[in-house]
Order: structure tokens, then sequence, then C-alpha cells
């Protein structure tokens, strides 16, 4: 019942997508493209999405958490960190470059295997193995960043 | 580049439906909706058992262009201007940078900033603002 559940959450994720433009990387490159706005070629859309999505979750979020567990039971996992780290502003500075070079982030990229032929699948191919490479990358701080560094 | 048309209603209402269902996987399963922290666990190593749903969840993100097709006789445009070989160098650095900065547009733009999180406020600017740049530089200046 779970799987149906989630499955079902993720096809309103992506109707979501599709239904804002935000499945066509040229509409948020349009967007992006801050130096369009004297030519009259900006495409403000991305704001749109971005404030109709925060709204939804910002009270439906106050909303559920106020409920002892999830439906489904276990806990709510909320993430726990706070602080400012070189992590926080060097991932995302990553990711933004090529979010900027595609115009394809991590859901517009999944909406894009049915439709966008090779060049989205190689895209999605690419963007797991960079997945895989951070994740893995983070779990060795040991061996990468020693504690005592060599001379 | 390709012009595109500005569209708030539909992009409001495409973004109030992404809210939507940031708020079913939260009070469903107790989630953040961030796709890249949910694709990055569909690798090993696996280190709980919901690997299935955060599947299902993926494939419903798949398929849900098809389900547009379907209701309205027409694929959703998609213009895909990068050649492959830019492609796979934007894939790399949006897979590698979303998980070491521990979110992505959905997972800090959407859910962190409606939490009010300071963490998820600096990642938002911080890829905006290399993004933008980025456009900048291979659209007006290379």
């Amino acid at each position: 019942m779970s799987i149906l559940v989630q499955f079902a959450i993720g096809l309103v994720f992506g109707l979501g997508l599709v239904i804002a433009g935000m499945s066509d990387p040229a509409k948020v490159l349009n967007f992006l493209d801050l130096a369009a706005i004297p030519t009259g070629g900006w495409d403000p859309s991305l704001a749109f999405v971005l404030t109709g999505a925060i709204a939804v979750t910002f009270i439906g979020f106050k909303l559920v958490l106020r409920r002892s567990q999830p439906i489904f039971g276990g806990k709510f996992h909320l993430p726990t960190a706070t602080g400012i780290d070189a992590r926080i502003v060097a991932g995302p500075a990553i990711f933004g470059v090529g979010w900027g070079l595609a115009g394809f982030c991590p859901g517009p990229a999944f909406t894009a295997l049915t439709t966008g032929g090779n060049a989205a699948l190689g895209f999605v191919l690419a963007m797991l193995v960079g997945m895989a490479g951070a994740r893995w990358l983070a779990s060795r701080p040991a061996r990468l960043f020693p504690v005592t560094p060599r001379i | 580049m390709t012009a595109t048309d500005f569209t708030p209603l539909a992009s409001l209402l495409g973004g109030a439906l992404i809210g939507v269902s940031a708020v079913m996987l939260m009070a469903a399963q107790g989630r953040i909706a961030g796709v890249s922290g949910i694709a990055v666990r569909l690798l090993p190593p696996y280190a709980d058992g919901e690997l299935v749903g955060r599947f299902a969840f993926i494939l419903g993100i798949v398929v849900a262009p098809l389900v547009v097709m379907l209701a309205t006789g027409a694929a959703p445009v998609q213009t895909i201007e990068a050649g492959p070989g830019l492609l796979v160098v934007a894939g790399l650095l949006v897979g590698f940078g979303s998980v070491w900065g521990n979110g992505c547009t959905s997972g800090h733009g959407v859910c962190g900033l409606s939490r009010l999180s300071l963490r998820s406020l600096v990642a938002t600017l911080t890829f905006m603002a290399t993004a933008m740049l980025t456009v900048f530089l291979t659209r007006h200046l290379l």
C-alpha cells in the first residue's frame, strides 16, 4: 500500500513539474538568464513555481508535523544539521554550475527520461555517477582529509 | 537559445502541486521530498529497507509526462539545447554537487526554505548565483 502511495506522490510531483513548465530546460535557462531582462527574453516562471511550492509546503508541513508520527508509521525524518560549513556552500555551488550548463536539476531530469531521448538518458546516468561519487567521497573523510596534515 | 512564454498561472499551479507532493510524502513516510536525496539512495549501499518506496516515487516522476500526453494528446515541450558532451559534464556536476550539499532545488529550495532552514537558504542562494553566473558566461561571454 505504501509503495503505491509513494508512486502516486511521485506522480503528483512530476505532474507539478510538467504543468509548471519546469520539465523544459529552455524555460529554466531563460529564468537563470538575468541579462535577458532588458531584451525581453527573461522568463520569470521559475520564481512562480517556487512561490507556489513553498506556500503550500510551509503551511502543509506545519499541519502534518503536529501528528505524532507519519501515516505509515516510523518517525518524521527531518534534517538535524544547523551549522554553515564548507559543504553547504561548495555542494550547491557545483550543483548550480551543472544546472546552468544544461537547465536540468534532478527532478526535471527524471521527467525527461521518457521524452528527452538519449540526451536526457546521458544526463541522468552522469548525474547518478556524480551522486555516487559524492556519497563515496563523503564516506571517506578520514582518508582524504587527515587530521594531521602531511608535509 | 529558445524563447519560452512566461506562464505565471500554470507555474504557480504546478508549483503548488509540487508542494502538495512534498506535504504528502512528509505525511505518509515522514520524508523530505528531495529528489537528489531520494535518487542517491537508489544506489548501493542500502542503509534501510525503503528502496522500493523510493524507486516508486522516482518512477512516478518519470511517468508523469506520459500521463500528461495521455490527457492532452501532446508531449510536453522539452527543448534540450546542450550537446551530449556538455550534458554529461552537467550531469556529473549536478549529481555530485547536489549530494555533496545535501540537496537540490526540491530539498533545499522547496522543503528547506519552507522549514525556514538557514542552511537551505545559504544553499539556495548559492546554487541560484552560480547557475545564473554560468548562464551569463555561456550565453553572453563565451
